[in-house]
């Protein structure tokens, strides 16, 4: 990670700056898709700004979803999608599965704990 | 423990979330039903869109154009170390189909909550998920002192699907909350066994 950016992202890198443009928002972040960061991110993420430095400790102690994240941050959910889909590219946060994509099987599979999970409860 | 690789959010873990939607009109119950049963107090987005119901990410990148903010509240159910569950209400107000659209995108199912002493706001939600893919089950929240209909009744008037599951809840009560998901995701699963067994698997969202 340490010295592989060749420009520097200070915290002067204002995060409305970042959303006006340099990244298109993605649209498969869905509202459920879960997003973790490591410790070594959080630290990391100190320099990119103070907003993004927030986000990774949300999902720090433990993975957040998009949703959660724009609740915390109080910010709309199309700035966080933008903020966050910039993290995941810079490798600031980890995101997980999103279960659209998968075939049947898997969906089966993903329903059936699903269930189990709500009948535990 | 080599804390180097200390890792409590998972970041190296590969983890799923599933979402299952709680739709119905203004004040029908789909933040006490979420309540019921979520682990954390449901949460609210909010979500800024132009005039004309048309999503928007920056609300500065279109200086002038009315926007309107439209709030949704959400709830988490942790199954698993690897497994979430998160339950969405929509917002009450059916003219907001763009959100509705992006919160049903990738969901497992959806639950229509129908307030029986006003039938007819079902009319819109019932609508919109008829026109949708998405497996849906409705639930009768019954208030004190609503009309005591039998489940046939309102499924007559409401014109539901004979193949759409038709429940009593109590949004208060997380049992019977628990009830409403459980069908959710057997009706969903068993959709999705038919569309399997048909060989026409039916693109999700
Ligand atoms: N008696 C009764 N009241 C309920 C029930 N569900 C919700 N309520 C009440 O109805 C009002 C509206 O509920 P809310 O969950 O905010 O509706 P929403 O607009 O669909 O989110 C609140 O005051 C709730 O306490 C129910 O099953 N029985
Ligand atoms: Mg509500």
């Amino acid at each position: 990670m340490e010295g592989r950016r060749t420009e520097p992202r200070g915290a002067l890198v204002r995060p409305y700056a970042v959303t006006r443009g340099r990244t298109e928002p993605r649209r498969d972040i869905t509202l459920e898709a879960v997003l973790s960061a490591s410790a070594t991110a959080v630290t990391e993420s100190r320099f990119a700004g103070h907003d993004k430095h927030r986000i990774a400790t949300i999902c720090e102690g433990r993975a957040q979803s998009l949703a959660e994240i724009a609740a915390y941050t109080r910010m709309p959910l199309g700035v966080t999608r933008v903020l966050v889909a910039d993290m995941v590219a810079e490798g600031l946060l980890t995101l997980h599965t999103a279960a659209p994509t998968m075939g049947f099987v898997e969906r089966m599979n993903l329903l059936g704990r699903v269930l189990s999970g709500l009948r535990e409860l | 423990m080599d804390f180097a690789n200390y890792d409590p959010a998972g970041a190296g873990r590969e983890i799923t979330s599933a979402k299952i939607v709680v739709a119905g009109g203004f004040g029908v119950g789909k933040t006490t039903l979420v309540g019921a049963i979520s682990e954390i107090t449901p949460l609210t987005t909010e979500a800024v869109m132009t005039a004309a119901g048309v999503g928007i990410d920056d609300p500065s990148k279109v200086p002038g154009k009315e926007t309107t903010t439209v709030a949704m509240d959400f709830g988490r159910i942790t199954m698993a170390q690897d497994l979430i569950l998160y339950l969405f209400g929509t917002p009450g107000q059916t003219r907001f189909w763009f959100m509705w659209d992006e919160i049903i995108r990738g969901a497992v199912g959806a639950a229509v909550l129908v307030d029986t002493r006003r039938i007819t706001d079902a009319f819109a939600p019932l609508d919109y998920f008829e026109n949708r893919k998405l497996p849906y089950v409705v639930a009768l929240n019954r208030f004190d002192g609503a009309p005591d209909y039998e489940l046939e009744e309102v499924r007559e008037a409401l014109a539901i699907p004979a193949d759409v599951p038709l429940v009593l809840t109590d949004a208060r009560s997380r049992d019977s909350v628990k009830k409403v998901l459980v069908t959710v995701v057997e009706h969903a699963m068993s959709r999705l066994q038919a569309e399997h067994d048909r060989g026409h698997p039916t693109p999700v969202g």
